[in-house]
Order: structure tokens, then sequence, then C-alpha cells
């Protein structure tokens, strides 16, 4: 019965989309003030609708209504009652219910608390987002239906893959999709913008807040699903370039890229059009993202979902959104230049060069992960792009960008003094020499070594400039230290927070990708493998039975020296339902390594085991730097500027513009 | 006012993207199989290979590339593991008796006691047979998958891989015609 | 529907190792070896796989030839090129530089030229002569004057 309600609700909450995408869109036409009004009730509407529909789904995955066809092909009653409710998420349909569910709650955020966005744009920008839901919502109710019945409804469920079991990967989709679906927020705003003709200070000022709150998830997101992919596939990768991670990667990227380029215009009513057309591209590609994820189009590792009746519905979806306000972007940015004069060497020199890199950056994963379809599309052949070719292509265009953010926020705006920046910048680059020396004098044995020692460089660099930046602006050895430490805006923390975040993670990603040791073997119990200083001992397997699944469980005891620092017990599992083999590694974090052990086949004599230990330096880094970068967004987002939201548009009325 | 073509580039980039999407969205839809990994031996002379026979059959003597000279033949992929070539077999008989044209197998990845088990059972349409248990010969032929069956012309050289089961209708539609092409 | 069996639909049923103990070379230097060309090689039944990470069993015998070949002497270019010759680019997971790579592989340095240069022009542009502040610079000014207050 809740289960019917809920698919009621959804087909209710089409239509109030549909409401929302038109009238408020045809009232900030005629000007009618009530038409426009009625966006945030029908937003707020709209949420209630698809949570209480969403929720409904959620339900009968609690309660285990194998009535329900998700229910019964992606849950199990022996399963925890967590992976129970990501179950809901886990599959297609549901994955796209939670996709709207956040839809709805960002845009009942902007109707909630969009106090102080003059009405038009208000109602425009709510009525794209109405547009996006009515598509969504559609695309859910006609091809992807969640609620569709059993009957008669089977005992038992089919249970939801082992692999995707996960406290990571359970939060991991609705991480991503807070970023992928928040970017959203600045893409309603630039078509509403576009058709209203006018970006301004007050419009990034809007934009801002939203395209920070969905670029931190996304961090966060793709942070977790990394992580997930570190401790879940036993074989210690944490990033394969594969499309599906490819996907999300991209709107980071581009939503990197619109968040530096957004301060221009805020500061400076520079790169209108850019940032408009970032807004715009940021948000398709997490449309496309979707996409390729769900077509059929390109398959991956982790695809869970293929159908081309979908993609045809989808790619029509697609044409209308990108297709539509990319058309209105040709129409209208050429009448938006404008903005304000700056020298090459500037702050806004440096954002540009930065969205530069970014952008580029963006293009080419886009180029690569693309190009095996094109090709194939195109009758050039079959062929695989892999991560030699993203790793060759991407890492040179990431060291400028690093070298670039060292420098850019100690440049003032309009002109600044690079010899001046040197100077300060001086004790960065001299660390990072010594880093780079140090690294290279240590290990030099090939030219990854170097490479390597580089990447350290570049880290150090990123981490002490950002340092630098703060040490500045707070001073922290002069006399009212306390009070610029008190009064510095949030959002310069943030910034501070997030590049240092960065500074880590490059730190993680050289060290593990260089000097990662791997040790395979078969140990009879008691055999030891020692690596970086560490003992380890295999100490046997003993059969144990968990919840829904039964394994054995390993036993490592490390050793630094003669001291027992930890015992490790990885485990293999069978799955009862699915019947389905998995491995858990159990891993020791330090400071500067993770110790990774990965328990294997049991050999023909019962007790000695295939083993697998790999050493993977600074590996920890790598999810301390995300963090920080989360962190650094989390705490830009608190300033009270953003916070407040921007002034009226009192600023514009004084000069008055032509409309168009 | 600027120049207006820079704001169209965007556009038109994305167009060509749905462009190819939605042929392939159309490809994909007439049975286009991206799994599927086209061959690239076509038109090439059979890679050297020299395989030992299964120990009992009649005809245990293996099965080499040599005996592929001088007239057309087939050459059949498969393994006693394998569903699909459970679904084949039959067909296999059935077309090609009386074909005139030699029928060979090769068995990979299976256990000579398997293969040959599941020959009597399923009926032996092969002239020759070989055995690739670690898949050496399958590598250098490019298998992905089992069954494949080769069309190889007299002089040795593969005239094309089918990478599916052979049906009546696939047999009618992709070997006859080329088959009557090499007997010209 | 495909009735094709697929390496790939048994991959769970298959112990979930990519390389085993056994398979290994006891040369650590061909070891070695190994593993690099098994990096740069696809697993032909999987998606986005290379052979050292998947646990396809025709994976395996591929690592296993790749390993026979470095014994026997081959250089790892030779024992690619082998693959490549048996199955095509698809299997390289470093695509060649051929005509059908040609985009792939300018396409990310032309844009950054084409990057470049556009910033430079926009700079040109709009950097000719200090003009004075226009009404959308006061409007700004303004804003920020207001908000500092």
């Amino acid at each position: 019965m809740i289960t019917e309600l809920g698919h009621f609700a959804l087909a209710l909450a089409l239509a109030v989309a549909i409401i929302q995408a038109t009238v408020p869109m045809i009232g900030a036409a005629r000007n009618n003030v009530a038409w426009m009004a009625l966006a945030r009730p029908a937003a707020l509407a709209l949420m209630g609708l698809i949570g209480f529909s969403f929720g409904s789904l959620i339900h009968a995955f609690i309660v285990s209504d194998f009535s329900v066809v998700g229910v019964y092909e992606n849950s199990h009653t022996a399963q925890p009652l967590i992976y129970k409710i990501s179950g809901a998420w886990g599959n297609h349909e549901g994955s796209m219910m939670l996709w709207i569910t956040i839809l709805g709650i960002f845009g009942a955020s902007v109707a909630a608390f969009g106090e102080n966005l003059p009405p038009a744009l208000r109602a425009r920008a709510l009525a794209v987002q109405g547009m996006i839901a009515a598509g969504f919502i559609g695309f859910i109710l006609f091809t992807s239906n969640p609620f569709l019945r059993l009957d008669p409804a089977p005992l038992e469920g089919r249970g939801v893959n082992p692999i995707l079991q996960d406290p990571g990967l359970a939060l991991h989709p609705p991480m991503l999709y807070l970023g992928y679906v928040g970017f959203s927020m600045a893409f309603s705003f630039a078509v509403a913008a576009l058709i209203e003709g006018r970006v301004d200070a007050a419009w990034a000022r809007w934009v801002r807040p939203w395209t920070l709150a969905a670029w931190t998830f996304l961090t966060l997101g793709i942070g977790l699903g990394s992580w997930w992919a570190y401790t879940e596939l036993g074989w210690g990768g944490w990033w394969f370039w594969d499309p599906v991670e490819n996907a999300s990667f991209m709107p980071w990227l581009c939503g990197t890229a619109l968040l530096h380029s957004a301060i221009v215009v805020e500061k400076r009513e520079a790169l209108k059009s850019w940032t408009v057309l970032l807004a715009i591209i940021t948000f398709s590609l997490s449309l496309l993202g979707t996409f390729l994820v769900r077509s059929g189009i390109l398959t991956s590792v982790h695809a869970f979902a293929s159908d081309p009746t979908r993609g045809i519905f989808v790619l029509a979806l697609l044409i209308i959104s990108i297709g539509g306000s990319l058309v209105l972007y040709a129409v209208r940015a050429p009448t938006l230049e404008g903005g304000g004069v700056f020298a090459p060497i500037s702050r806004e020199g440096g954002l540009l060069l930065n969205n530069l890199f970014l952008a580029t950056a963006c293009a080419t994963v886009l180029l690569g992960t693309l190009y095996p379809l094109i090709a194939e599309t195109l009758d050039l052949g079959k062929i695989t792009v892999g991560p030699p070719y993203f790793n060759g292509v991407f890492v040179p265009l990431m060291v400028p960008l690093i070298v670039t953010a060292g420098v850019g926020p100690l440049m003032a705006w309009k002109r600044g003094d690079l010899a001046a920046a040197r100077l300060r910048l001086a004790i960065a680059a001299a660390v990072a020499l010594i880093v780079i020396g140090v690294s290279a004098a240590l290990q030099h044995n090939n030219w990854h070594d170097f490479a390597a020692a580089g990447g350290l460089g570049l880290a150090a660099w990123m981490s002490l400039a950002a340092i630098t930046e703060w040490w500045e602006r707070v001073k922290p050895l002069q006399s009212g230290a306390f009070g610029r430490l008190r009064h510095l805006p949030r959002a310069a923390y943030g910034m501070t927070l997030a590049h240092l975040g960065l500074g880590v993670v490059i730190a993680g990603v050289t060290a593990s990708t260089a000097w990662k040791q791997e040790h395979i073997q078969t140990q009879a119990p008691g055999d030891s493998i020692s690596f970086a200083g560490y003992t380890v001992t295999f100490e046997g397997a003993a059969d144990f039975v968990g919840p829904n699944y039964s394994g054995q469980r390993g036993s490592f005891a490390v050793k630094k020296g003669e001291r027992v620092v930890a015992t490790l017990t990885p485990e293999r599992r069978v799955y009862i339902q699915p019947q389905q083999q998995t491995t858990e590694a159990d891993i020791l974090t330090t400071p500067l390594a993770d110790i990774y052990t990965v328990l294997g086949d049991p050999q023909a004599d019962g007790k000695s085991y295939v083993t697998r230990m790999y050493y993977q330096p600074l590996v920890p880094w790598i999810w301390m730097g995300v963090v920080l970068m989360g962190l650094g967004g989390l705490v830009s987002l608190s300033d009270r500027r953003l916070r407040i939201g921007a002034p009226r548009r009192a600023a514009a009325k004084l000069n008055p513009q032509p409309a168009e | 006012m600027a120049k207006r073509w820079p704001y169209l580039v965007p556009l038109a980039v994305i167009a060509i993207l749905f462009a190819i999407f939605g042929k392939r969205l159309v490809d994909v839809e007439q049975g286009f199989n991206p799994a599927m990994i086209p061959s690239v031996l076509n038109g090439k002379p059979m890679p050297e290979f020299d395989l030992p026979g299964l120990p009992g059959r009649t005809n245990d003597r293996g099965f080499k590339t040599a005996d592929l000279k001088g007239q057309v033949s087939l050459v059949n992929v498969w393994g006693s593991w394998c569903v699909g070539c459970l679904q084949e077999h039959p067909n296999l008989v059935k077309l090609t008796q009386g074909s005139g044209i030699p029928v060979h197998g090769i068995a990979w990845r299976d256990k000579p006691e398997a293969s040959l088990a599941w020959l009597r059972k399923q009926g032996d349409p092969y002239t020759l047979v070989g055995q690739d248990p670690d898949s050496r010969t399958a590598i250098a032929l490019g298998i992905t998958g089992a069954p494949e069956t080769f069309l190889v012309d007299p002089y040795g050289r593969i005239v094309f891989k089918w990478a599916n089961q052979i049906t009546p209708e696939v047999w009618q539609k992709e070997f006859l015609p080329r088959i009557a092409q090499l007997r010209k | 529907m495909k009735l094709r069996t697929f390496f790939a639909a048994l991959v769970f049923a298959l112990p979930l190792w990519a390389v085993e103990p056994n398979e290994m070379l006891a040369d650590p230097a061909l070891e070695a070896r190994a593993r690099e060309v098994s990096k740069a090689l696809r697993c032909v039944v999987c998606q986005n796989e290379t052979i050292d990470e998947s646990h396809a069993e025709i994976a395996g015998d591929m690592r296993k030839m790749v390993r026979a070949r470095i014994t026997a002497g081959d250089s790892n270019e030779q024992i690619l090129n082998y693959m490549l010759a048996s199955y095509g680019d698809f299997v390289l997971l470093r695509p060649r530089f051929t005509g059908a790579t040609l985009l792939l592989w300018l396409g990310p340095p032309l844009l950054l030229l084409l990057g470049l240069f556009a910033v430079r022009r926009r700079l040109r542009t709009h950097a000719a002569g200090p003009a004075p502040l226009t009404s959308e610079e006061r409007a700004a000014l303004a804003v920020l004057e207001k908000d500092k207050a």
C-alpha cells in the first residue's frame, strides 16, 4: 500500500514539476508576480512528494517487501540494516530516485533560503530546476519504475552484490549525487541569468555557495569511492581511470574551475560569459556521467545498469537540457562581456591560468573516456584508452596548475607584483627544492623515482605556499595577530585548507604510486615477510561465520623491530545470497604508510595460504588531503558573507543597464 | 560587440558528440554488441600451431597449421565446459554434413578425457581435433570466448571469423556466400 | 539474448586472485618485466582491467604466456606486438600513435595552445589602456564598500 502511495506521489510530483517549470517562467517573462511566486510553494511541494516517494521505497527495503521487484533483486533478509537501506540506491531505479530526491532538496533550499534573490531570477532558476526534475521524474516513471510489483511475492530476495556491502559505498552514491545534482543550481542560475541577460557580482555571489556546496560533496564523494576501491577490491589500488570514475572526475575538474572563475566575476565582474559556460558544462558533465553509466554506451567495471531504451530517453533529455542551454548561451552570451581590466600578472591572471589548465585537463579526460566510443562508431577500429594515456597526458597539465596555484593567491587583483611574490614564496620554493633533492638522494633507481621526487616537491610547494599566504595575512609574530586571526574571512581559511589539502593529496598520490611494494607468496603458519622495517608473520587462518556470509579469517602479526604493533585479520568471505566470494583486506594505517594484508586461497595442506601484502607509503595522506579539501569547502561555506547571502542588487540599480 | 562565432563552439562540439551518441545507440539497438572484439586476423595467414590430438579418438594425430592447405575448411574452437558450444553443436553437425567442407576442432582449455567424452555424447563432426589446454593457440588466434569459428581458404588464410554460435541463419547468411565465393 | 559463453560471466565463480605465487618467475628482474608487460595489456573479456589485475581465466593464460615469452628471451616490445597481432589495438592499454588516434594524442596539447592563445587575446583586448572605471566596476565597488561597512 505504502509502495502504491509512493508511486502515486511520484506521478503527482511530475505534475508539480511541470507546473514549476512553466508557470513561474511565463510569470517572469510577463512580470506577473503571482505566477512567479508560485515557484516557491511548488518547489517545496515537489520536495515533499519526491521525499515521500523515496521514503516509501526505502520503507519497502527496510521491511524486505519482496513483492517489489527492486527489493527482491537487491535485498535479502539476512543483510544488515544499513545495507538494506543502501540497497535502495545500489541499483539503477533506486539510484535515480536518490538523484531526484537530492534535486528536490536543492530546489526546496532555494525556495526556503532564497529570500534575498530578485523574484524574477528566483522564479526562472526554480523553473529550470523544475524542468530538470520533470525530465528525470519522467525518465523514472516511463523507463525505470522502482515500484514495480511481483505477484506472487518471492519469499526471499536475491541480495545486493557483496562487494557493494561496505560502509564507504553505502555513503558514496549520496555524496556523489549531492555533488552532481548540486551543480544543477549553478546551471539553473546560469540559464536564468542568460534569459535575463544579466550576470553581475551579485549573481556570482548567489551561485558561489551552491557551487561550493556541490564541490565539497563531490570531493568527499569521489574520495569515498576511491577509498572503497582501495579497501574493498583487494589489490590496494585507489584510482583506475575507469569510465565511471572519470564520469565523476570531469564535473569535479570543471566545477573546480567554476569555483575559481566565479570569484573573478564576484570581485571583478570579468570572465562572465566564461563562468556561465563553465556552470552549464559542469552540470552537463554530471548529466553525461549519469548517461554514460546508464545507457550501455560505455561499459565499465562497476556500471550496474545498462539499457539502450533508457539511453535513448536520456539522450533526448541531454539534447534538450544541454543543447537548449548552449543555444541560449550562443545567443545571449555575446552580450555579457565587458568587465574588469587586469594585467597578465594579477590575481585574475592566475585564476584565468587555473581555469585554462583545469578546463584542458577536463577536456582531456573527456576525450580519453569517449575516444574508444568515438573511434568505434566512426569505424576507426576498436581501441582501448587506459591509465597510461591518462597519466601521461593529465599529469603534465597538473604541474603548471600547481605551480600557478601557489603563486596566484599572493597576487593582488588587477596588477600583481611577481617579484614581490617570488620573494615571499622563497621559503616555499626552497623547501620544495630541498624535498626534491632529499627524495632524489634517497631513491634514484629509475626515472620513476625522479618523477616522484618532483611530485613530492610540488606537494611541498603547494602546501607551503598556502601556509605562506595565510601567514602573510595573519602575521602571527606581530602584535594584533589574534585580531587578524579572528577577522580573516572564513572563505580565506577555506582556501588555505583546500589548497593545503591538495598539497597533501599530491604527496600521497606520488609516494604511493612510485614506492608501493607488493609481496605475493604462499605462507604456512609462522612464515614471515619483512619489508620497510616491518616484519609480518602469518599466524594461520580459521573458519568463522558472519551475519550473511562465512569464510576464513587470517591472522597476521605486524612487528616493528621486536615489538608487535598490530595484529591484522583479513578475511575471505563467501556470501550466502548471492553466492559470491569477496576479500576483506585488513589495513594497518600509520601516519607514513599503510600495511595492507589480504588472505588468498588455502593450499592443499589446509594450513598454508596464498597471502598478499602491500606497503603503501603515504596512502593515508590521500584521504587526509581529501578531508582537508572538503573541510576547506565547509569552512568557506560558513563564511558570513555567503551565509547571509549576497546583497540585494541595490548597487546595480545605481547604474541601470539596458535589459539586454 | 565581440565576435559571435566563438560562442557557437560549445554548441558545435556537443552537437557532434550527440550525433555520435545517437549513432551508437542506434547501432546497439540494431544488435551491435559493444563487448565483441572484431577479428584483426581476417585476410591473414592462420598463425602457426601444432596441437596434440585427443588420445582415444579414431583420428588422434592432432592438428597443425599445415593441415589447412589445399581446400576450404572451418576451424571451430570449443570446450566441453562451454554452454554455447553445446547449443551450437547440433547445428554444426547438421550444417556441415555433406557440405564437403572439413571442420576441424580446437578443444580449448579442456581436459582431453572431457573433450572426448563430450564428442562421444554430442557427435563428432570434426576431421581433425587438436587440444589447446593452456590457450597458447587461442591467444594467437585472438580468441575471447567459445564457440568461435574461422573460415579458412585453400592457401591457409583466414577469410573471416564468426565469434558466436553458428545457427542455420548464420550459416546461410555469413558462411555459404563466402564459401561459394572461395570455390569460384 | 546472447548465448555465447564469455569467461567474464564466470568471474565470480573463480578465485579472486590475479597473479598467483606459482606463476611468478624466480628471477625478480624478469618477474618485474612480466608485471610491467601485464600492466600494459588489457584483459580481453573484462571491462577496463589489465591482465595483471584480472582474475578471468584467459587473462591468467595470457599472463603465463607473457612469462613464457620473457623466459624465452622476447623483449617487452615483442610480446606487446605479438598480442597486438592477435587481438588488435584493443589489447593495448596505451593506444598507439596512429591515424586513428591522432586526435586523441594531439587533442590535449592543441587545446592547451588554443586556450593560451585565447587567454592572450583576452588580455590584449582588455588591457589596452588603463581605462577608467566602467559603470559596472563602480557598481562592484559600491557593493564591496557597502559590504565592508
